[in-house]
């Protein structure tokens, strides 16, 4: 519309600047537009200066090298008060990037069940996954996560009195014990076996496709999966020599020492990420289900296929093209949710950025690296998913 | 003419109970053992919680110590501080106000869901409705006694929060949706830009950005108080994803609508306002609603940089030392608090998309 009409004032020769010309039009708003944008801009920029210079606040990323002096509750790397604020915030940065994580693990599997659940043909299974789904969805995230930290600091025991769900795994309000590895060689030697259980069943798979497009012949690729993912593990584990003793949490005075903790916080905002993110992928996956054709059930039937079957081989492969994209959106909101860590404690980037802030009053850059870090991590998810996306999508003729 | 024998009733094993129980709980092996196995569980977690909840209960104790003896929940707790938990620290004798201004808000948003209003006539209730919360609250005029916004709490702040949140997000997010579907690239930009940047970090960052940042931007002894800003950041979050919103309605409109009005050599302004815009919007109205139930139940954030909103209410109730450790119990009952408003509005939208779907779905 607006080409043709510039061609025409191009056939005239003697072009004009004229108001009803759409294109003199469009630049003028742009021009105006951008200016707004600039002068705004520059206001808010000089006074933000202004109010620095008269408050002595410093700007710029000096802080970053200076000692940081406080503590991080737990944090997957060495750390003390006498590291510096970067530390401090590469701490905050792998806490996040750690729940995230898991939760995203965790929610997808929780989820994608109680999708599935929702439209089973037993009466009790659909209606638990759909009263689940109504509460966990129509609650605020952040009252969950209170509800589940309270739960745990205020009403289990004390550590004396620890509920022990299994030997050497014990629930108390200062968070689950669990039994870990000892130093031994031979863990490193099964952590080994499980990546490279990843790396064969990548390989399989691919040589299962083709020899199941050259000769016809399906192979069990589920199976074989699992069993290299429990298998390869262990191998490593024997020929490290079979180590039996576990570091086991043992009561000492009023704590427990040994293996490994779930800190309540910890405990409390994963357990909250998952179960309230679980009840948006369910609702993705059944949408995503019932976007199926429900002619595909019926042809899978017709040839043979047992519900399991038709849901495995038919309608899942396809669903997922109409899943993956809203998938994406709740991994994303899972790894902005996660930000309200900060409510119970949790130090992941965005509490450890408000302490920093506090300490060295430098606001700005305190919110410009939260805002980076999610950024930056909101972009690498959407990045892969739309890589995912391409490689699942429909080839069309 | 024979008389017609009486049709026998079909046989049970089709029909009834015990085939209603075949068919939907043990249609096979797995089933059975899925049915069982919740069986199990309902029976390990229900009848404790019941115990729990209201056979052990206690419903009137005057102090905790009379309430925790039951071993039961202590709904007592929230009989003696639902005032605070609802309307936080707003003056007790005044506490009528903040009860209107929320009948109002939510009479507002009953009236915006009924089709009939789906008029212009919208934007005058909505106006006049959030011109009466706000005298209602805040007074110091018709002879109500002036009460400071930081003394607002409870679930009318909630409420306000949202829902001026998205009244006034409205207008900018359909003018950032245009934006990013004008053919101008750099207004494009400008508007593909705040949508993603918003869209791309949390809510909470806002918040803080807001607390924190906004002083500094402005200039030298000017100031907006702390409701506000967090106000400011809910409007510019949730301006973002209206704006994606809008621009999924705008893009289900076919191309033809907009070149029919263009042939009829209407203005933009004409095109969108009486062409596009009314067709678009309706469309998007379901997404609209889930979207306000996101922002009403992201409001509970402003928990984190201090503001009496229902959540931070209870929190405060629960700091009262003669009433300590009933958390649980305050949860629950502020959960059932947003569970009806979300759910309700949920199973509005459902019943909209239903009557809106013009489709053909099997």
């Amino acid at each position: 519309m607006a080409d043709h009409q510039s061609k025409g004032a191009q056939a005239a020769p003697p072009r004009r600047l004229n108001w009803n010309d759409p294109d003199v039009r469009s630049v003028v708003y742009q021009v105006v537009a951008v200016s707004i944008v600039v002068a705004v801009a520059w206001f808010l920029i000089s006074n933000t200066l202004h109010n620095l210079s008269i408050r002595n606040i410093s700007t710029g990323f000096d802080f970053l090298g200076r000692e940081s002096g406080f503590a991080i509750g737990e944090s997957p790397i060495a750390f003390g008060p006498e590291n510096t604020y970067a530390r401090a915030i590469l701490v905050g940065l792998l806490n996040t990037i750690r729940v995230a994580v898991i939760g995203i693990i965790l929610a997808t599997i929780i989820g994608t069940i109680v999708g599935i659940a929702r439209l089973s043909k037993n009466w009790l299974i659909a209606k638990l996954s759909m009263i689940y789904v109504e509460v966990i969805r129509n609650v605020p995230l952040l009252l969950q996560l209170f509800f589940w930290y309270a739960l745990i600091t205020e009403t289990l025991p004390g550590p004396r009195s620890a509920i022990n769900l299994m030997p050497g795994v014990f629930m108390s309000n200062r968070g689950i014990k669990v039994p870990a590895p000892t130093d031994h060689f031979a863990f490193d030697l099964a952590a080994i076996g499980f990546l490279l259980a990843f790396v064969l069943i990548a390989i399989m798979a691919n040589l299962a496709k083709k020899r199941q497009d050259a000769t016809g012949k399906p192979f069990p690729i589920y199976r074989t999966a699992l069993a290299l993912l429990v298998g390869m593990p262990f191998l490593g584990w024997l020929i490290g020599g079979a180590p039996l003793e576990l570091d086991v949490p043992k009561l000492q005075g009023f704590n427990y020492v040994g293996g490994a903790t779930l800190t309540p916080e910890f405990a409390a905002l994963l357990f909250g990420l998952v179960l309230y993110t679980a009840g948006f992928i369910a609702e993705v996956v059944r949408a995503g289900i019932q976007a199926v054709n429900y002619g595909q059930w019926e042809a899978a039937g017709a040839i043979g296929l047992t519900r399991t079957q038709t849901l495995r081989l038919i309608v899942l492969p396809q669903s997922l093209r109409v899943i993956i994209p809203p998938m994406t959106s709740q991994y994303l909101n899972l790894t902005k949710n996660s930000s309200l860590a900060v409510a119970i404690g949790y130090p992941d980037i965005v509490s450890i950025a408000n302490t920093t802030l506090n300490q060295t009053g430098q606001a700005i850059e305190g919110i410009m690296i939260i805002m980076a870090v999610y950024l930056a991590i909101s972009l690498s998810i959407s990045f892969f998913m739309n890589w995912y996306n391409k490689h699942i999508a429909l080839v069309e003729r | 003419m024979t008389t017609a024998t009486e049709s026998l009733p079909p046989p049970t094993s089709t029909t009834g109970p015990i085939a209603w129980v075949r068919e939907r709980l043990f249609s096979s092996p797995l089933n059975a053992i899925l049915t069982i196995l919740s069986v199990w569980l309902l029976l390990m977690s229900l009848p404790p919680f019941i115990e729990w909840a209201l056979i052990k209960a206690n419903f009137t104790a005057a102090t905790s110590q009379e309430c925790r003896a039951g071993g039961g929940a202590c709904w007592a707790f929230i009989g003696v501080k639902y005032r605070l938990m609802l309307f936080g620290l707003y003056p007790y004798d005044e506490q009528w106000r903040p009860l209107l201004a929320t009948i109002i808000l939510i009479a507002m948003i009953i009236v915006s869901t009924i089709p009939r209003f789906w008029t212009v006539i919208l934007l005058p209730i909505w106006v006049g409705g959030l011109i009466l919360v706000s005298v209602l609250m805040w007074g110091g005029i018709l002879g109500l006694k002036y009460v400071e916004d930081t003394l607002w709490g409870g679930l009318p702040l909630t409420l306000i929060l949202s829902t001026f949140g998205i009244a006034i997000a409205f207008p900018f997010g359909v003018a950032l949706a245009l934006g990013r579907r004008s053919k101008m690239p750099a207004i494009k930009t400008l508007c593909v830009l705040y949508i993603e940047l918003i869209r791309g970090v949390p809510l909470i960052s806002m918040l803080f950005m807001s607390s924190v940042m906004l002083p500094l931007f402005l200039p030298e002894g000017f100031s907006i108080d702390k409701l506000l800003r967090a106000q400011i950041a809910i409007i510019l979050f949730a301006a973002a994803y209206l704006a994606e919103v809008v621009r999924g309605g705008l893009q289900a409109i076919p191309k033809g609508q907009y070149e029919g009005a263009d042939s009829l050599g209407l203005s933009y302004g004409q095109k969108m306002g009486f062409i596009i815009l009314p067709q678009a919007l309706k469309v998007v109205i379901p997404p609209l609603v889930s979207l306000f139930i996101a922002v009403f139940k992201d409001t509970s954030l402003v928990v984190i940089i201090g503001i009496y909103d229902l959540m931070q209410s209870t929190k405060v109730a629960l700091t009262d030392p003669a009433w300590r450790g009933f958390s649980i119990e305050a949860y629950i009952f502020v959960s059932m608090i947003y569970f009806v408003f979300c759910y309700s509005m949920s199973k509005y939208s459902q019943n909209l998309e239903k009557r809106l779907a013009t489709g053909h779905k099997r």
